[in-house]
């Protein structure tokens, strides 16, 4: 890593509003983006990677969320405190966002390069006829060839992995410095991941775009990623160099993660397995929340938390990690 | 080996939305499955893995084709013997949320198979479903609660509840942990082992994730636009593949170890539109290794390096 972070969150929580009034669901969460580099955030459902993102874009609503503490600071600004008038500068032109289901972030009614154009009208005040040379040119480089007829179409008439191209041609067309894909790939066929992959990396490397990837997938973690974070419950509980954390996980979670895979099981033997599941938010107790499921837990890990302890770039949050 | 079941030349074909033309979801397609095998069907979104479940059971009609349970045609059966028959067959759908009745108790919604049938009283029922809860290993207080109170997981231990419950031969499972985290999903897989062995039962184990489908499986098909592609062991059929398609497919599962990377195939394109296949190979259009007769012919399955194919490459 030679210059500063380009993005750098620090100490981030954030509670939502519930009938128990307030309840952390992203709980002292810190990590850095470097330029050009990727980043995995990876964890399953209800860990809080995804209000982690929508935290930093500034996408959730508030209330019912609410920033407790922490900074969110792009190229040393701090995202978490600026007025929205700003922020709707920053989104997408500064960073851009895809998301899991195109579908649902489409305008179902207007056509594609419509829509494309329509971040160059609000961020550069380009029209729309002058806009479309720009246009054709992003949808060049997300892979969609015959981009006059594209043009002319809606979201409907295009598969999963067209309209996955599209929000990236949307999120790339102000050439923004950073990226969060939030699940980009988890609605696609196999095959069609394959491509959006190599797409982003492509990008990555034309234009040294830094991508923020949010995913459940472990596999795509490892292709993707230089460094990962492995949240649970809200918490980051180890990061470091992705090659590394799987190769070797600190943390009894990852560790398990990445043992109940069936793809490192020997052919119908029990695989390993997490027993339980994931303490909502608001029952996640004193101590480390991953206490009730871990087989390494100890007196200690039920009432004190572990805090993410760094030791040259990996970390870990364990009061008696894995040897 | 005996089969259970065996299915011959069995197709679905739809008419398109504007009447024009039609669409062949599943298209002459046969396999059997051995009492006590599991045949792992992979395959990508409408290739048609679900609706060949659906056919199965039956709960669509085909087109075409047999489907013998133990040597008799269910396509052929009246109502009431398709009834009966439907005991020995039994489906777990891939999301737990849809297929629970959230209106009615867990005990309910495992006893109601059982009442249908007609099967023991009152006492014996509430008994077998205690006895149910157990084996899927859920607490026995579960029965008085309802579908909201539970996570993803024990939502399919309820649904594997009731598809047990009549102590069925075949159980068809339609992606049945796609929907769950992958720590939830291991304890499925387990559960899923456990009861086949304990209950001598035979699957059909539908879906997209290789990894699963090798782990789970004593044969499995592959299936692109509505046909086998490749059948066979997964020794074979996944350790080393021979169909274009499905080294395609197995070259694009993201790996966690290095170790285990193959050299990517990226697949150009998307598959074509169903209402208009190409001619000759449904695959030829996104083949790197499509040939001139690959557009014109269509390959049929046969036997090469034990296991079935359909490419012309071999």
């Amino acid at each position: 890593m030679t210059a500063g972070p380009l993005l750098s969150v620090e100490g981030l929580s954030v509670s939502f509003s519930t009938d128990q009034g307030f309840v952390r669901v992203v709980d002292d969460v810190s990590f850095q983006l470097a330029e050009g580099e990727t980043l995995g955030l990876v964890g399953e459902s209800g860990c809080g990677k995804s209000v982690t993102a929508q935290t930093i874009m500034r996408l959730l609503p508030m209330p019912p969320a609410r920033i407790d503490t922490g900074q969110v600071l792009l190229d040393g600004e701090n995202l978490a405190k600026l007025p929205e008038a700003r922020m709707q500068k920053i989104r997408g032109d500064r960073i851009g966002m895809i998301f899991q289901e195109p579908m649902t972030s489409l305008n179902p009614t207007q056509r594609v390069g419509r829509q494309i154009a329509e971040v160059l009208a609000l961020h550069r005040s380009v029209a729309y006829g002058e806009a479309v040379p720009a246009v054709i040119d992003v949808l060049g480089k997300v892979g969609i060839g015959n981009a006059e007829r594209r043009l002319e179409q809606y979201p409907h008439e295009l598969s999963g992995g067209l309209r996955q191209r599209v929000m990236i041609a949307m999120a790339i067309i102000c050439k923004p410095k950073m990226l969060i894909a939030d699940e980009p790939t988890t609605a696609l066929d196999v095959t069609i991941q394959a491509q959006i992959m190599e797409l982003l990396k492509t990008l990555q490397r034309d234009s040294g775009l830094s991508i923020l990837l949010i995913t459940h997938d472990l596999g795509i973690v490892a292709e993707m990623c230089r460094d990962v974070a492995v949240m649970y419950a809200g918490r980051i509980v180890e990061t470091g160099p992705a090659a590394q954390v799987f190769q070797h996980p600190r943390h009894p979670y990852t560790a398990g993660l990445i043992a109940s895979s069936p793809r490192n099981a020997r052919k119908g033997a029990h695989l390993p397995s997490i027993p339980g599941m994931v303490p909502p938010p608001g029952q996640r107790g004193t101590g480390c929340s991953f206490t009730a499921r871990c087989s390494r837990a100890q007196d200690r890990c039920r009432s004190e938390i572990p805090a993410l302890v760094f030791n040259h770039d990996r970390a870990t949050a364990c009061w008696n990690p894995v040897p | 080996m005996t089969s259970l079941i065996e299915v011959r030349g069995l197709s679905k074909h739809y008419e398109s939305r504007d009447g024009k033309g039609l669409v062949r979801a599943v298209n002459d397609v046969s396999l059997s499955v051995g009492s006590g095998h599991t045949l792992g069907i992979v395959g990508e979104s409408g290739c048609g893995k679900s609706t060949l479940a659906r056919l199965i059971l039956r709960l669509i009609e085909p087109t075409g084709g047999q489907v013998l349970f133990e040597g008799e045609d269910l396509l052929g059966m009246n109502n009431a013997a398709l009834r009966r028959r439907r005991r020995d067959i039994q489906i777990v759908f891939q999301d737990p949320y849809a297929s629970l009745d959230p209106r009615m108790s867990i005990a309910k919604i495992i006893a109601e198979p059982l009442e249908i049938h007609r099967i023991g009283n009152r006492a014996e029922r509430a008994a077998k479903v205690r006895n149910l809860l157990e084996l899927v290993g859920l607490d026995q207080q579960a029965g008085g609660k309802y579908p909201h109170e539970f996570s993803g997981g024990q939502r399919q231990r309820i649904g594997i509840a009731r598809a047990i419950a009549l102590e069925p031969k075949l159980v068809v499972l339609d992606e049945p942990v796609s929907a769950l985290d992958l720590s939830i999903q291991s304890q499925i897989l387990n559960l899923l082992a456990d009861l086949k062995d304990r209950l001598k039962l035979t699957y059909v184990f539908i879906s997209h994730d290789l990894s699963v489908v090798r782990h789970m499986s004593d044969e499995v098909a592959v299936m692109y636009l509505g046909r086998i592609v490749e059948y066979g062991a997964p020794e074979q059929v996944l350790d080393s593949p021979l169909h274009p398609y499905t080294q395609a497919l197995l070259s694009a599962v993201p790996a966690i170890s290095e170790k285990n990377r193959v050299q990517r195939i990226v697949l150009q394109g998307d598959p074509p539109n169903p209402e208009d296949m190409p001619p000759g190979c449904a695959f030829h259009p996104r083949c790197q290794h499509a040939m001139p007769q690959c557009r014109i012919n269509r390959p049929i399955l046969e036997s090469r390096e034990r296991r079935e194919v359909a490419c012309h490459l071999y």
